[in-house]
């Protein structure tokens, strides 16, 4: 353990989305700190990963405004409460110790504190991985989701499949330095950048880039640590062998709820139970908001989400201060710490 | 009210009853099926996957370019795949049957 792994908060907030940015806001203004997880490198969850250009038209009090936006005024509205983020990782055990919440990073980062609020969404985030069997053996060796140092395709058999810009842009970046790039897609039809698009037809044609169209991935072939084939299958079930030394899948990204189930919450379906007034869990201290949270007649809003927020910062504060009441006092009165008031 | 006959990837068939002008995604949810629907149906992912029985694909309003393009995110695809979100019930669909695909 060291200093840099190791973290004591009143507040730890699981998911950077627009929901846990607000859950900080919410704690905040009760002067509980908190510390925030994702596995996304960047904060926003969905809004970021999924729509940042989508127009939101249902935000109270913002006619319109851009997912990327949204994102943005949220980071600034809780930037007077200096939240710690520890992105890029997933948090994978939660355990009591006391009337401690314990919580392990994927890195190794172990944050304490008294109360956790899940703002996990639909789950965390991560690559798309198509469900080819053994698949996890070769991952980072010769199965691949983003090109990191292209060196080490030089000369290489590769088997690009995708059908968006970061498969096409690969392997036009790729097929000089590969031995041979083989781009499987399930239809004729690419949805990337028109002049990419011309490019890798001008590739094709020059035989530089071989298409393998309409296939989609179907099974890996390899000693369990170094790849030999990529096995690809048309919708009808026409099999072929594609000799491979890697696999770049663009897929792009997918949502895991992964631990959030093991942590005894009664997660069922993606969703966590909650008492709808405090989002209070089954366990005590914890709370969930935002789409992961269940009750009757939930709607998965941004905004229910915001009051989640709110409900469960107020709920959390008996944890955090289990010797102080819990003073009620309206934004306008209590101004923003470190905010000038008009 | 129409109805959905929907077979789970565990093999089980049941019978949905449908609001026309629901989605196939929204009435799988409402029963509590399972599926991820991780956008919740803004045409931003495509963990609400279903296959269409073949008798039925073709009655279906033709896909987007934005489905066809989160189609190719989609693992297992069929040549009857569609976005549970995009087949919005109606009379002429009472008696659909599809297929739930696996949730991860």
């Amino acid at each position: 353990m060291t200093e840099d792994e190791d973290f004591t908060t009143d507040v730890a907030v699981i998911g950077a989305g627009p929901v846990g940015l607000f859950a900080v806001f919410e704690c905040g203004m009760l002067k509980m700190r908190c510390h925030l997880i994702d596995a996304l490198p960047a904060i926003g969850g969905q809004c970021t990963a999924l729509y940042p250009e989508k127009p939101i038209y249902d935000i109270p009090a913002a006619p319109e405004l851009s997912a990327a936006e949204l994102v943005d005024r949220l980071h600034r509205q809780i930037a007077p409460f200096a939240p710690q983020f520890h992105l890029d990782q997933q948090v994978v055990a939660l355990q009591r110790a006391g009337d401690i919440w314990e919580l392990v990073t994927s890195r190794g980062i172990r944050i304490r504190a008294r109360a956790v609020i899940v703002a996990a969404g639909a789950g965390a985030f991560g690559p798309n991985r198509p469900p080819l069997a053994d698949i996890e053996d070769y991952e980072g060796r010769c199965v691949h989701y983003l090109v990191a140092e292209r060196a080490r395709f030089r000369g290489q058999r590769l088997v690009i499949a995708g059908g968006g810009d970061s498969a096409v842009d690969w392997a036009i970046a790729l097929a000089d330095e590969a031995a041979e790039v083989h781009l499987v897609h399930r239809r004729e039809r690419f949805r990337a950048a028109p002049e990419s698009v011309d490019r890798l037809h001008q590739l094709v044609a020059e035989g530089r880039i071989q298409l393998v169209i309409p296939y989609q991935l179907a099974g890996l072939e390899g000693d369990g640590t170094r790849l030999s084939g990529v096995l690809v299958k048309t919708l009808d079930g026409d099999q072929r062998r594609i000799p491979a030394d890697h696999l770049l899948a663009f897929f792009g990204l997918a949502t895991r709820l992964g631990p959030i189930n093991d942590w005894g919450l009664g997660a069922r379906n993606g969703v966590v139970p909650v008492e709808p007034a405090t989002c209070a869990t089954s366990a005590p201290g914890v709370f969930a908001v935002g789409d992961i949270a269940g009750y009757p007649h939930k709607l998965k809003l941004i905004l229910t989400g915001f009051a989640e927020a709110a409900h469960a910062a107020h709920a959390a504060f008996a944890f955090v201060y289990p010797d102080r009441a819990l003073h009620f006092e309206y934004s306008t009165s209590t101004g923003v710490p470190g905010r000038e008031s008009a | 009210m129409p109805i959905i006959h929907v077979t789970t990837v565990e093999g089980e068939a049941l019978e949905l009853q449908a609001d026309s002008g629901r989605s196939v995604m929204e009435v799988v949810k409402a029963n509590d099926l399972p599926m991820l629907a991780a956008c919740g149906g803004a045409l931003a992912c495509a963990t609400c996957h279903v296959i269409v029985d073949p008798d039925w694909y073709d009655r279906l309003q033709l896909p987007s370019e934005d489905e066809e393009d989160l189609l190719d995110t989609a693992h297992g695809l069929t040549s009857t795949s569609r976005l549970g979100c995009q087949i919005l019930m109606r009379e002429e669909l009472d008696g659909i049957r599809v297929r739930l695909t696996p949730m991860d």
